[in-house]
């Protein structure tokens, strides 16, 4: 399908999405406070310092929410339903929504591993998705 | 000290499938509606306050209203805060009439969602409130968004699907009372966890409606409230708190701004929650609705449910609550949905409401929440 709505990346999201084609989570991190962010901004959002950097993020978070849906936004993703979405706050912190992918039925608690959809669109955008990981 | 604004008048057009109405039309009818209520003149009003459209969008609305209506206030400005814009509107009016800039501010909103777009395109216009880079690539709609916010909730509190669908049943018990409303139907809970999933755990009756309709009032100034045709009710306190936008971004995902919003407004009309009297509260969605109760403090944590399957948010209950019915059987036509549950509020201090009046109702809270639970506001009313 062409017309789900790929992000379009701008100034400030540019490094994350080059990031994710990469295979590569990253997020920004205050170089005043320290505290880490997302999504990404021109300042901080804690403490409004200006030009937080960017770092590698570990990938690793555990599922604070999810959803089934079934009733799509659009056409374009009528093929797909039901599918699952969840908000996974990542160890670092911030928090990321992402397509739950494996099959496993998710919980609230659920440790999960960042990884990446292939690149789609003009932009060569890889939006990340989640796996449940086994239980120790 | 400052006297209190005075909501003058109020009217709710025709709500539901109305083919054949416009944006503007719902708009000056509900403008006409409201200043006949008030026994005002249109040359009388010197401010308009008005929110947004999805059939004729334009960047300056409150002037194209104006333009249609034919007038020329002193004062004019759209507001755009989802589901908060109609209380928002009223708690402007009111600044501006007890500022004195304004004698008279129109309040008007309206808007023909249902016949006037397809429910594909208003399904995908809503969905644009998501992200565009970390929420909206990821398929979800506003039930999604919402649906996220229930699982988180339901998980912390033990709300459960049954207390979810308590909210439904009680919107539609009222609207069972209430002539004009959309959706009619005596509803079960058993209906409601019957019907298909929209986002897990939200089902079908668990969402507001899409409809027609149009929502008007008009906020006076005390001295100007005196020659007005109905008793007047008072804007006793107004509060609002905005904690984010996008979900991925908020502070909390069981906790939201309801609750400053509504301290405010209790602590400028000198009041707590337990002396209200009917409230009339944002359903966009049951969770919606079940967040707030516990969150403005009617009821603790994990209790809302229990409450309102036992009755407590219906006539004679602790605190009767959509008394018209709401966005889930009453109508929503966009920031006219709002605004509805201010006109019923101050239709209920009037004594107007007839079959599903509160008795003797003496004071009301109104909120409303735009966004993902993004923006509130709240207000207390009064009968003078
Ligand atoms: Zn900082």
């Amino acid at each position: 399908m062409t017309d789900k709505p790929l992000p379009v990346p701008n100034a400030d999201t540019k490094e994350f999405w080059e990031g994710c084609a990469q295979g590569e989570l990253r997020l920004q991190r205050c170089r005043a406070c320290g505290a880490a962010q997302f999504p990404p901004r021109a300042l901080c959002a804690t403490c409004h310092a200006s030009s937080p950097v960017w770092e590698r993020a570990s990938g690793r978070g555990r599922i604070v929410s999810h959803t089934r849906v079934h009733r799509p936004p659009s056409p374009a993703f009528k093929a797909d339903v039901p599918y699952s979405v969840a908000l996974v706050a990542l160890e670092e912190g911030p928090r990321l929504m992402v397509t739950l992918r494996g099959g496993a039925e998710p919980r609230i608690g659920d440790a999960v591993r960042v990884g990446f959809d292939p690149p789609a669109g003009p932009d060569g955008i890889a939006l990340p998705h989640a796996i449940i990981l086994e239980a120790p | 000290m400052t006297q209190r604004a005075i909501i003058t008048g109020v009217a709710d057009t025709a709500v539901g499938d109305l083919p054949g109405s416009s944006c503007m039309g719902l708009h000056a009818e509900a403008a006409s509606r409201a200043l006949a209520d008030a026994g005002l003149k249109p040359s009388e009003v010197d401010g308009v306050l008005c929110a947004y459209s999805f059939t004729e969008p334009h960047l300056m609305l409150a002037s194209v209203f104006c333009e249609y209506f034919g007038i020329q206030p002193a004062y004019s400005a759209a507001i755009h805060a989802g589901g908060a814009t109609g209380c928002i509107m009223v708690m402007q009016a009111a600044a501006l009439v007890e500022a004195g800039l304004c004698r008279h501010v129109l309040v008007v909103a309206g808007d023909n969602r249902l016949s006037g777009l397809s429910r594909d395109k208003a399904v995908a216009t809503l969905s644009e409130v998501g992200h565009p880079q970390f929420e909206r690539p990821f398929g979800v709609t506003i039930p999604a968004l919402y649906g996220l916010v229930a699982q988180a909730y339901m998980h912390r509190y033990g709300a459960t699907p049954e207390h979810l669908a308590a909210m439904a049943v009680n919107s539609r018990t009222h609207a069972m009372r209430n002539p004009g409303a959309q959706m009619r139907k005596p509803i079960t809970v058993a209906e409601v966890l019957a019907s298909r999933f929209i986002a897990e755990p939200l089902r079908l009756l668990d969402c507001c409606l899409i409809s027609d309709g149009g929502a008007a009032l008009v906020v006076s100034a005390a001295d100007a409230a005196r020659d007005t045709a109905k008793r007047g009710v008072a804007v006793l306190g107004t509060g609002q708190k905005n904690t984010h936008e996008h979900l991925v971004a908020a502070p909390s995902l069981t906790e939201f701004g309801c609750r400053d919003s509504a301290v405010q407004a209790f602590g400028r009309a000198g009041i707590t929650a337990a002396e209200i009297d009917v409230a009339e509260i944002y359903d966009s969605f049951t969770i919606t609705l079940l967040i707030e109760l516990e969150s403005i403090g009617f009821f603790e944590k994990g209790e809302a449910g229990p409450a309102a399957l036992a009755g407590a948010l219906d006539l004679g209950g602790r605190l009767p609550c959509n008394t018209h019915g709401g966005l889930m059987s009453y109508a929503h036509s966009g920031a006219a949905g709002g605004l509805f549950h201010v006109t019923e509020a101050v239709r209920q201090l009037r004594g107007e409401t007839e079959a599903r009046q509160v008795p003797d109702a003496e004071l009301a809270f109104v909120h409303g929440d735009g966004g993902i639970l993004s923006a509130h506001c709240s207000l207390v009313l009064g009968r003078r």
